[in-house]
């Protein structure tokens, strides 16, 4: 498969994982506001903290009013984290790579484009009730997982799209345990009041964890909802999950079969989903639950830029031209 | 719906003989029309244009800072073609073909029929689609040209004439294909009971074509593309997926000890044959031009060594030269030693005195046209325009002939078209393929492209034109 191919293939599940996850996180903090007390606001600066984008979302907002905070999360083409510009690049990319797709995707792809352009054309931040909007565009995205999961061959390409998704998963569950634990914290005082558990059962409900959590540990304590969502090993948005899959992935496009690494990014992801495995959640909140996530991020972004170096990196041969010429 | 009042005054219509009359091949096609409700069949146009959106059939235009993209309207009305008319088509253009090949293989080779005087050796060298590093080639197979679009028209008393040869990297042949699953939705009864010949295996004999460059078993095929950002991008796209090939651009490839590789996450993989839908000069910065970022460094070398093929062969461009043109029917003779089977157009070269002379006496009859350039650009339609522009052309003229050729203004063909909420007729012209491998295939089917404003001439997609699907029937 050509290294610029896979580049893509590995951006198109980030890209679509991204579009899913924000399309679910502006759905359940859309339900939250409507459950929340009058006298108190709407969070949707946690949300923005999440995505990573705080600072240039302040130079174009001076508050956290919602239908800014929508716009800027769903329809801003300058935000490229954004729900369209994510859309506008998967579907760039889904045209260069449609060898590796085929016209059932691409179709579905372009035709959530156009749905999400309609939905930029009719100002759906301004609705009393965006939801449907959101729940569709996560539908569409889960109806393409639908369409590769029986259509696409396990060749090369679809290891490295899986590899992406799940590496983008991992960034956003941790990010957004992150922001919401800092954000709860000063109010452990209160715990069991009716607004914490509103706010804890929303961060549950945004990796849609919410009825599995219930079921395993029965009752909302925080260091229940911090090991569920780090170390859980069935739970599909764990950071432990996603990350183990992501392994196999890496394994596969590597080839290696018998355990152990042949390159770097292997090593390093073998290394830090075996500190998951055998790590302990109150030892975790012990030494700080923000520094132990800064960690597995820093981490994240190494294996990244080592799966890039390993795979997708091409010779410039630019470059070569020039030193044939001295 | 009905089509009268129809009018075809003056010109000649591919549907109807008269105002009244229906020629016989359409007969059917026009019965099934006139079942339909005028709401049924507008409902029918309105889903072309969804259809190709859904399909992503768009190109991005040239100079449109928004970036928008666009889709050719595809009129559901198609152009019906006859057994007996497809037969000349079909053994005149592998005619032309043919001789087109020897002569660029001449001109490369020692130029016999340049020192001949059957073309002026200067005519040749001078024009800008003459690529020197070229000569001594032989290219795999002896092949030159590939794949060819050529454009033709139907003048007034339907005969057909070529009016240009695009022998470089033709567009179009995808609308050729989807325009036609499109109407298989729209009429899927009518097209076998008509006996429509089908275009659907264009892409295995592409790839046929393209396999028999090499002499390797299993040749490595690839479609070597400028990028998303070409306007025909949609297209480069997909042929590649029709045929089960790799799309690459320039930085995917990589020349070592002049063989071509493309980088793949396991390294670096042999390619055989490039379909290259990039330009000569823009291939190969350290032959042609340096600026270029598109392609890649060394390919050329690569070609000349006969490492790499190369479809079409670099240089072709010069036998499709607006001037060269004016020749073809004394190459057609001289190599073949027959009468081109279709006509020219007429053509005046104003690098001539004589034909200088009659062009600026006569420019309000004529169509002007820059001899380098495409797509409708850099052309005066005489009867069109006004007296300051025939002046501005005039003085252009004057100052660079040889940049310049004339023709008398054809009255192309027309063609039923949907206009608003009526059949009005529409003017067209007619883009068959053809592919050169081991012998000349012309494909049954083409793309018509139609000047969708009335009485407009111009049918390049860039200015206003559309497209309809081109029914060639066995009989």
């Amino acid at each position: 498969m050509l290294s610029t191919v896979a580049d893509s293939l590995y951006w198109l599940g980030r890209y679509l994982e991204r579009v899913e996850n924000y399309a679910r996180f502006i759905d359940v903090n859309f339900n939250l506001s409507l459950d929340l007390p009058p006298d108190v606001q709407e969070q949707w600066m946690p949300l923005i903290a999440t995505t990573g984008d705080i600072e240039s979302y302040h130079k174009k907002n001076n508050n956290f009013d919602r239908q800014n905070a929508m716009y800027f999360l769903a329809f801003d083409e300058e935000n490229s984290n954004s729900i369209i510009s994510c859309i506008k690049a998967s579907r760039e990319i889904a045209r260069t790579v449609r060898g590796s797709l085929n016209k059932e995707i691409w179709e579905k792809l372009n035709e959530t484009y156009y749905f999400v352009l309609k939905g930029k054309k009719q100002k759906i931040w301004t609705r009393e009730d965006p939801r449907e909007f959101f729940k569709q565009v996560k539908l569409d995205i889960q109806l393409l997982y639908g369409i590769s999961e029986d259509s696409i061959s396990r060749g090369q390409g679809w290891y490295f799209s899986k590899l992406g998704q799940y590496i983008e998963r991992a960034d956003k569950t941790s990010r957004i345990l992150d922001v919401k634990y800092h954000l709860l914290l000063p109010s452990l005082d209160d715990v069991g009041s009716p607004i914490d558990y509103l706010q804890w059962t929303a961060l549950l409900k945004s990796v849609t964890g919410f009825e599995l959590y219930c079921r395993e540990y029965g009752t909302i304590e925080i260091s229940g909802v911090v090991e569920f969502l780090t170390l859980n090993k069935q739970f599909p948005r764990s950071i432990l999950f996603s990350l183990k899959e992501a392994q196999k992935c890496l394994s596969v496009v590597s080839g290696t079969t018998d355990g152990g690494y042949s390159n770097k990014a292997e090593k390093e992801l073998g290394s830090l989903v075996s500190d998951l495995q055998y790590a302990d959640v109150s030892e975790i909140i012990k030494s700080g639950l923000h520094e132990y996530i800064d960690g597995i991020q820093i981490k994240l972004v190494q294996i990244s830029d080592e799966v890039y170096d390993h795979f997708f990196k091409i010779k410039p041969n630019f470059i070569e031209q020039k030193t044939q010429e001295q | 719906m009905k089509f009268q009042p129809y009018v075809t005054e003056h010109i000649y219509d591919e549907m109807f003989e008269s105002n009244e009359k229906c020629r016989s091949h359409y007969a059917m096609f026009k019965e099934k029309i006139e079942d339909l409700s005028t709401r049924k069949l507008m409902q029918l146009q309105h889903s072309t244009d969804k259809a190709q959106r859904a399909i992503g059939m768009t190109f991005n235009v040239y100079h449109d800072k928004k970036g928008k993209e666009k889709i050719l309207p595809l009129d559901i009305i198609p152009r019906v073609i006859n057994g007996k008319d497809w037969e000349v088509i079909e053994k005149g253009l592998a005619q032309r073909i043919e001789a087109l090949n020897l002569f660029l293989q001449d001109i490369y080779n020692g130029g016999k029929i340049l020192k001949d005087k059957i073309v002026p050796e200067e005519l040749v060298l001078s024009s800008q689609d003459y690529l020197d590093p070229c000569s001594g080639i032989t290219p795999p197979k002896g092949r030159w040209c590939h794949i060819i679009g050529t454009d033709l028209v139907r003048d007034g008393k339907g005969h057909f004439y070529v009016l240009e040869d695009n022998l470089r990297c033709p567009s179009g042949v995808s609308y050729m294909l989807e325009n036609r699953e499109i109407l298989k939705r729209a009429f899927p009864q009518l097209l076998s009971s008509m006996g429509v010949r089908p275009v659907s295996d264009y892409p295995i004999k592409l790839l046929n074509m393209l396999q028999y460059m090499s002499d390797k078993a299993k040749p490595t095929v690839v479609v070597l593309t400028p990028g998303v950002f070409n306007s025909a991008y949609f297209e480069h796209s997909y042929l590649a997926n029709e045929m089960g090939v790799t799309l690459v651009t320039g930085q995917d490839l990589i020349v070592e000890n002049d063989f071509v590789f493309m980088q793949t996450t396991k390294g670096l993989k042999q390619v055989d044959v490039i379909y290259r839908r990039i330009d000569d000069k823009f291939m190969d910065p350290m032959t042609f031009r340096k600026d270029s970022l598109l392609g890649t460094p060394g390919l050329f070398r690569a070609f000349k060594k006969g490492n790499v093929a190369l479809a079409n062969a670099p240089g072709t461009g010069v036998a499709d030269d607006k001037a060269v043109y004016a020749y073809v029917p004394r190459i057609i003779k001289y190599y073949l030693g027959e009468d081109p089977i279709i006509e020219n157009v007429p053509t005046y070269l104003c690098r001539e005195e004589k034909d200088k002379k009659y062009v600026l006496e006569n420019i309000g009859n004529l169509v002007v046209k820059e001899t380098n350039a495409a797509g409708g650009y850099g052309m005066l339609i005489g009867p069109k325009t006004t007296k300051s522009e025939h002046e501005k052309f005039k003085k252009l003229i004057s100052s660079n002939p040889s940049n310049y050729i004339a023709q008398p203004t054809l009255s192309l063909s027309t063609v039923p078209t949907i206009s608003k909420s009526k059949i009005d007729g529409r003017h067209v012209d007619l883009r068959p393929y053809v592919l050169y491998g081991e012998k000349v295939e012309v494909i049954p089917g083409a793309l018509t492209r139609v000047a969708l404003k009335k009485g407009s001439l111009v049918v390049n997609s860039s200015q206003g034109g559309g497209s309809k699907d081109t029914w060639v029937l066995y009989n």
